[in-house]
């Protein structure tokens, strides 16, 4: 039996849905507000595949823990998730697989974090560790700037916002580039523009196709591989040189805007690929 | 769901087009009033406000 988890079925995940009914394929919808894992009984043995589609990472991130710690087959596994879901950990996994990405400083405290920020050079942008479209992201022009905003993330944050992530700013013009990659393929990509340095559509970019070149897909591969592979979303930003860098990695892909722009069926490639991955995988262990 | 269905708006009562294939779980927006809904069950109908967005919601 096959499960796809989810929190809500957003439009992603009722075209997730379609394509499984149009493939003619079972799967049950795991709800994960009603879900309970009894540890000692691994009481989920039904599944040979589940396709994670939280909109929580933390739900997410313990869900494919348990699961994979069961031998159940999951797009995406934990340690994609793991390394995904965290910054830190995804830039940190790039550098060590000589992906290419913006400078970035790490520092525990305000005091070492204005250090990091000023060796750097204005303007930077801090990000918490965890978090996603476009939340709490900070441009910094100014030393002034720096002072109160590592002041306040210290003082109104919970403790991982002393966690200071700290990334060069990087002066692009005006769009980043989002690369779907699903498996060893990238099978599109997008043009994310905005007049805001912040570019996430969720935050109103607006979006237009852009053609998988040899080095986009190259990168995005590159990226897709350091994090553990699967199915990920990786943005990327053009430097004023030409240069691509890779700055995120997504693992719970959204692309209700980009099927129709790109003109892929993002939502089937998924499906295939997760239909593919857990087949084989049920086969390794007959 | 077999056939559309309305409902109101649990916020400003505006009556909401069910489509047949609404399943369990979607997430629907009111027309009127912009607030984002929730199908909490098919037989009976029932719509809910959705749940608001968490620090660890995203991609």
């Amino acid at each position: 039996m096959l499960g796809i988890l989810l929190s809500r079925v957003r439009v992603e995940e009722k075209l997730l849905l379609a394509a499984f009914k149009s493939r003619g394929t079972s799967v049950e919808i795991i709800d994960d507000r009603q879900i309970v894992f009894n540890l000692q009984e691994r009481n989920w043995q039904g599944f040979h595949g589940i396709l994670e589609r939280c909109i929580n990472h933390s739900r997410a991130l313990y869900a494919l823990r348990i699961f994979n710690d069961w031998g159940i087959p999951t797009v995406n596994c934990h340690e994609v998730a793991l390394v995904c879901g965290n910054k830190l950990e995804t830039t940190s996994a790039l550098v060590r697989n000589g992906v290419p990405v913006p400078r970035c400083r790490v520092a525990f405290t305000p005091e070492s974090a204005l250090q990091a920020i000023e060796d750097l050079g204005y303007p930077v942008v801090l990000k918490p560790a965890v978090g996603s479209w476009g939340r709490l992201l900070s441009k910094v022009n100014d030393r002034d700037a720096a002072e109160t905003i590592l002041e306040h993330k210290e003082v109104l944050g919970s403790y991982h916002h002393s966690i200071f992530y700290i990334q060069e700013y990087i002066d692009k013009p005006a769009r980043d580039i989002r690369s779907f990659v699903v498996g060893d393929e990238t099978v599109a990509a997008i043009y994310r523009y905005s007049d805001h340095w912040i570019t996430n559509t969720a935050r109103g970019g607006r979006v237009e196709n852009c053609p998988v070149t040899a080095e986009i897909n190259a990168l995005s591969l590159a990226a897709a591989e350091a994090v553990g592979g699967g199915v990920v979303a990786v943005d990327l930003l053009e430097t004023r040189d030409g240069q691509l860098l890779a700055n995120e990695v997504n693992y719970t892909m959204e692309f209700r805007n980009s099927i129709d722009i790109t003109g892929v069926d993002i939502p089937g490639a998924i499906v295939d690929y997760f239909i593919r991955v857990t087949a084989r995988k049920r086969d390794e262990h007959v | 769901m077999g056939k559309s269905q309305q409902s109101p708006c649990p916020e400003c009562g505006f009556e909401i087009a069910i489509a047949a294939d609404t399943v369990k779980g979607e997430i629907l927006q009111c027309g009127d009033c912009g607030m984002e809904l929730e199908v909490i069950n098919i037989e009976p109908l029932e719509i809910a406000p959705a749940p608001e967005e968490e620090e660890d919601w995203g991609e």
